[in-house]
């Protein structure tokens, strides 16, 4: 129990990763839709930025970096184009959109 | 390193209750305060993990930025403030076992994969004492052309973002 492990950040993020698929699977609203997603992607940062420690490679960091700036640009986009859908039919739940179904 | 191992553990029991949270609560406002504390835990492991220049770009994009975005969103499209919403699927079940068979699958390789293996004591990646020059070295000369493209990307999402939502079409 002195060192930390590399499974202890992994499996975190592994759990982090699960909650945020289960999310993405179970929810209604899009905007939780949404938030679900980041939680995804920090599992992911986690990820890199362990490996990153494990091979003392700046490059875990650099990545994490991207992924951050384009969580951003997602969100940013994400959130625009559920307005333009809760202006369309006064309603956020992805049920409503179902105009698609076979 | 036993403190290490403490606050590890804490934030990390922290992190998953909030997640869990986001994910299975009943009010929109608290799923999104619930991701708040997420994204602060993360922070807070990759001070642990010696990446302190991403930590900041976390507390100040994620929390600082996203964040607010998010609020904003639940704001504009009039979600019920303060009172509960049924917002789970009727197929819910699927996602729970979902994660449950990834969780499991995931699990199993990491642990047999990484086993006991520690992290090296000695993880601050630095250039001249600073992890901060180290990550902006290598972003200015091995990553220049991903950086840039990720500039042109952010750049595409702003003015998509005022395309799709303005009123004036």
């Amino acid at each position: 129990m002195d060192d930390l492990l590399i499974n202890q950040f992994l499996l975190l993020g592994a759990v982090l990763f699960c909650i945020g698929v289960y999310g993405v699977i179970a929810r209604k609203n899009t905007v939780l839709v949404l938030m679900s997603i980041e939680l995804i992607l920090n599992a992911v940062n986690i990820n890199l930025l362990t490996f990153g420690a494990l091979t003392g490679d700046v490059s875990g960091s650099v990545f994490a970096l991207f992924i951050i700036a384009v969580a951003a640009a997602e969100v940013g986009v994400g959130l625009a184009m559920v307005l333009i859908i809760y202006r369309n039919r006064a309603s956020v739940d992805l049920d409503d959109v179902d105009s698609m179904r076979g | 390193m036993v403190a290490q191992n403490i606050f590890f553990y804490a934030i990390a029991a922290v992190m998953v209750g909030a997640a869990l949270v986001v994910v299975t609560s009943r009010n929109v406002v608290r799923s999104a305060l619930a991701l708040i504390v997420v994204f602060a835990g993360v922070a807070a492991q990759f001070i642990i993990l010696a990446a302190e220049f991403v930590a900041i770009t976390q507390v100040l994009i994620y929390i600082g930025a996203i964040m607010v975005l998010m609020l904003f969103g639940i704001m504009l499209t009039r979600a019920r403030i303060g009172r509960d919403v049924d917002a789970t699927n009727d197929h819910w079940w699927a996602g729970v076992l979902t994660a449950l068979l990834l969780v499991g699958v995931m699990g199993y390789a990491l642990v047999d994969a990484w086993g006991d293996d520690p992290l090296p004591a000695e993880r601050e990646i630095t250039l001249d004492g600073s992890n901060t020059a180290a990550v902006s070295d290598s972003v200015f000369s091995q990553y220049l052309i991903p950086f840039e493209v990720v500039s042109v990307l952010l750049l595409a999402a702003l003015v998509g973002a005022i395309v799709i939502a303005r009123k004036d079409r």
